[in-house]
C-alpha cells in the first residue's frame, strides 16, 4: 500500500489542529486511552473536549491553546496510508512550519471564513511555493460561523488564487468546511448547500504519492566509504537513473572511469539497485572516493560549478550580513560559500520587494541571490533531480537559510 | 518501492549520515522490539557488522527475558556490549516504590550520563517513534542535547529535507533517530518480512501480552491472544488500545513524559 506525506499549514487559530483531530476522529484512527486523555485534560482545564490536544502535547501548548513545534501523525483510508505534518501556524515559528513542509508530498491550506486571509496564510502559501510543493489544496473553515454563506466562500476563494498566480502556486481544489462540526471533512455535507465538489478525505485520496522524476540520469552521491574485510564499499543511496552490476560508471569531481563489481546489500547483493535504494557498491578498479563525489553514468556531462542562482529563505534571528562564511551542504556534498550578491530581498508575507541589490538578509526574508562556492559542485534544477536542486546554508554549525537552485 | 522497503532505506540513509559525521557514536539497546528493529537495519547500513559499541542502560529491573535474550544476541551477533548502570543510585536503594520520576531519573537518564561522560560518545542512535507517544512525535531525527542533557524542545534547529544538523560547540551529544518516522504495525510487519527475533514477553501466554517493555515492575500486559508474529500484526489492525498503555511513566501526571524527556530520558 502507497503511503502519502502531507502538510497542514495557515495561519495561527484557523484550525489546523483541530482539523487533524476531525479527521483521526472520523476515520476511527483514536485508541480509547486516547480520548479519555483529550476528555481529562480539556476537562482540567476547564475547557471543552479540544481535538487539538490530540497533537499538542507540550504543557506549553495546551495551555496556551498554540502549536509550538510540528509534529507527525498518521492514519489510513481503504486507498492508502497517511503521514500528516501538523505545522504551527504562529510567526516565531516558521523555521518549525518549513521543517514540516519540507517533508510533505502535499500540502492543505487552512483559511478561517471569519477571519480571512492572514499574514500567515500568506507566508504558509509562499513557502510552499519555495519548498516546490506542487500538490495543494486550500481548504475554507470555520465556514459554520458565516452561517455557510456562498459569497464569503467565492470571495476569499477568488482572493487567494490571485496570490497563488503571484506566487506561481497551483492549488487542485478548495473546499468549504468545518472542521470542528466535520462537514466536508470526511464525509460530503449537506449545510454548504452551493458545493458540488469533493469531501477533504476524497480530495486527499485523489492526490498522487511522490510524483515520478522527470529525469532517469544517473546520480548516485557518495555518503561514505568503508572498509570491511579488505573491501573498499563506497555507500550512498541511488537518487534517480538505475545502477547494475557490471555497468561503467564515472565518479566526479576527479572524473575517474571504472566498473561496479558488485552491488553490496546485507545479507545478499543485488544484481541492480533502484532510485531510493541505500547500496554500497565495490569498484573494478582501484580508485579513490570520498563523501561528496558523485557517480553517474560513464558519458555523463553532469555540470560542477561554483557560481549559480537561487531562491533561499534566512532562518535565523541573527542577521544575515554579506561577505559572512557560510557553508553550503547540497546532497552529500559540502563547501564553505558566500552570498556573492543579494539580488532582491523580498517579505515572505506581502510579496514587497524590501531591497534589491541588499546588503544584509533578516530572520525570515526571502531572497533571489548569488552563492558562490569555495570547490565546483554539482547542481541540477529542482524539477530535474531535487536532491541536488536543493540545499541548505550553515553558519557556525546552524543550519541558518533553504534554498532552491533557480538557475545553473 | 513497497512502504516497509522505503522506510527500510530512509532508516539506513539516516544511520549512514550519523556515522559519516561521528566516528565516536553507540546505539542504546534496551531489548525491546524498536531497538533489536534498530540494530537489525544497524547491521544491514554497515554490511553485516556493528562499527560501534551497543549499550544497555540497566536498571537491574528489568525482566529475566531481556537480560536472557540480550546475552544469547550480543554473543550470536558479536556485539561490542556496554552494560551501563547507576550503581550508586542502586547502592542508595532508588526503586519505583519511592518515586517513579526520581527512579527513571536516576536508574535511566543518570545512568546514561554517566556513561557517555565515560565514553565520550558524541551521538547516539535511539529508536525512538513518533507514534508512540505526543512528546516524541515533536522530535527531531538529529537531535541536540546540551552539557545539562537538556532538550530544549522549544527552540529545536530546523531540519529541512535529508540535511541533519552538524554538532556545534554548545552541544553535549546529538540524538539520532532512525526509527522516528516507522509505527508500531512497521516494526511488526517488518520483523515479520525480516524474520527478526524478538523477546517471548511480546508473544501472549494465558491470553495476555506486552505491547512495549521495560522494567518489570512499570509494565503492565494487555490483554491479547496473539502468541506469533502474524497474530500480532493482525491485532494491531484492530486495536484501539494504545502501545504504552502499559507504561506507568505516560501515566503518573500528563505532562510527566516531556519532564522525563526535556530532563534526557530516551
Amino acid at each position: 500500500m502507497e503511503t502519502l506525506t502531507f502538510v497542514i499549514v495557515g495561519h495561527i487559530d484557523h484550525g489546523k489542529s483541530t482539523l487533524i483531530g476531525r479527521l483521526l476522529y472520523d476515520t476511527n484512527s483514536l485508541s480509547g486511552d486516547k480520548i479519555d486523555e483529550i476528555k481529562k485534560t480539556s476537562k482540567d482545564l476547564g475547557r471543552q473536549t479540544e481535538f487539538a490536544y490530540l497533537l499538542d502535547h507540550l504543557e506549553e501548548e495546551r495551555q496556551q491553546g498554540i502549536t509550538i513545534e510540528t509534529t507527525q501523525v498518521f492514519f489510513n483510508t481503504d486507498k492508502r496510508k497517511y503521514v500528516i505534518i501538523d505545522a504551527p501556524g504562529h510567526v516565531e515559528f516558521v523555521k518549525n512550519m518549513i521543517t514540516g513542509a519540507s517533508h510533505a508530498e502535499a500540502a492543505v491550506l487552512i483559511i478561517d471564513a471569519k477571519e480571512g486571509v492572514k499574514q500567515q496564510t500568506k507566508r504558509h502559501a509562499y513557502i510552499l511555493s519555495l519548498l516546490g510543493i506542487k500538490q495543494v489544496i486550500t481548504l475554507i473553515n470555520k465556514l459554520d460561523l458565516t452561517g455557510y454563506e456562498q459569497k464569503v466562500f467565492d470571495s476569499l476563494v477568488e482572493e487567494i488564487s490571485i496570490f497563488f498566480k503571484t506566487i506561481g502556486l497551483s492549488c487542485s481544489y478548495f473546499i468549504p468546511c468545518s472542521a470542528l462540526s466535520g462537514e466536508n471533512i470526511v464525509q460530503k455535507g449537506q449545510k454548504a448547500v452551493f458545493y458540488q465538489g469533493p469531501s477533504f478525505l476524497e480530495a486527499l485520496d485523489s492526490l498522487e504519492s511522490r510524483p515520478k522524476l522527470s529525469s532517469a540520469e544517473l546520480i548516485f552521491p557518495v555518503q561514505d566509504v568503508y572498509k570491511n574485510n579488505d573491501k573498499r564499499i563506497i555507500a550512498g543511496r541511488l537518487e534517480s537513473g538505475k545502477l547494475c552490476q557490471g555497468q561503467h560508471i564515472k565518479i566526479m569531481p576527479h572524473e575517474q572511469v571504472t566498473s561496479i563489481t558488485a552491488i553490496e546489500k546485507f545479507p545478499g547483493n543485488i544484481a541492480c539497485a533502484q532510485p531510493g535504494e541505500s547500496i554500497g557498491i565495490t569498484t573494478a578498479d582501484s580508485v579513490f572516493s570520498d563523501r561528496g563525489d558523485i557517480i553517474c553514468a560513464k558519458d555523463s556531462r553532469l555540470q560542477f560549478q561554483n557560481v549559480f542562482s537561487a531562491n533561499i529563505i534566512w532562518l535565523s534571528k541573527r542577521n544575515f550580513l554579506k561577505d559572512e562564511k557560510l557553508t553550503i551542504k547540497c546532497s552529500t556534498q559540502s563547501t564553505p560559500c558566500k552570498i556573492s550578491r543579494i539580488i532582491k530581498k523580498i517579505d515572505s508575507s506581502t510579496l514587497e520587494v524590501i531591497k534589491e541589490d541588499a546588503q544584509d538578509l533578516k530572520n525570515l526574508e526571502v531572497a533571489t541571490v548569488e552563492i558562490q562556492t569555495k570547490k565546483p559542485i554539482a547542481i541540477k534544477n529542482f524539477d530535474d533531480i531535487q536532491e541536488l536542486g536543493r540545499f541548505v546554508l550553515v553558519r557556525d554549525e546552524n543550519t541558518c537559510a533553504g534554498g532552491i537552485v533557480t538557475s545553473l | 518501492m513497497d512502504h516497509l522497503s522505503s522506510l527500510e532505506n530512509q532508516s539506513i540513509f539516516i544511520i549512514r549520515e550519523a556515522y559519516a559525521q561521528f566516528r565516536n557514536v553507540a546505539m542504546l539497546w534496551s531489548i525491546g522490539k524498536d531497538s533489536t528493529t534498530l540494530m537489525w537495519l544497524i547491521r544491514k547500513a554497515f554490511f553485516g557488522h556493528i562499527p560501534f559499541p551497543v549499550m544497555h542502560i540497566d536498571t537491574n529491573h528489568k525482566f529475566k527475558e531481556i537480560y536472557e535474550f540480550r546475552d544469547k544476541y550480543a554473543k550470536q551477533w558479536n556485539l561490542n556490549l556496554i552494560v551501563a548502570k547507576n550503581q550508586q543510585a542502586l547502592d542508595r536503594g532508588v526503586c519505583p516504590e519511592k518515586g517513579k520520576l526520581q527512579c527513571c531519573t536516576e536508574l535511566k537518564t543518570n545512568a546514561l550520563k554517566q556513561a557517555i561522560d565515560k565514553y565520550k560518545f558524541r551521538a547516539l542512535y535511539l529508536a525512538i517513534r513518533r507514534d508512540e507517544h505526543g512528546i516524541r512525535a515533536k522530535e527531531r531525527v538529529f537531535s541536540p542535547r546540551d552539557e545539562d542533557f537538556e532538550w530544549d524542545y522549544k527552540n529545536q534547529p530546523p531540519e529541512l529535507w535529508d540535511q541533519y544538523k552538524t554538532q556545534s560547540k554548545e552541544d553535549e551529544h546529538l540524538r539520532v533517530h532512525p526509527l522516528l518516522g516507522w509505527r508500531e504495525i512497521d516494526v511488526w510487519e517488518y520483523i515479520l518480512r525480516e524474520n527478526i527475533p524478538m523477546v517471548t514477553l511480546y508473544f501472549a501466554k494465558k491470553g495476555r501480552r506486552f505491547r512495549s517493555i521495560g522494567c518489570e515492575c512499570c509494565c503492565n500486559p494487555v490483554d491479547s491472544e496473539a502468541d506469533t508474529i502474524e497474530k500480532i500484526v493482525d491485532e494491531l489492525k484492530t486495536t484501539k488500545v494504545a502501545e504504552r498503555s502499559g507504561r506507568a511513566q505516560d501515566k503518573e501526571s500528563a505532562y510527566m513524559m516531556q519532564k522525563l524527556r526535556s530532563l534526557g530520558y530516551m
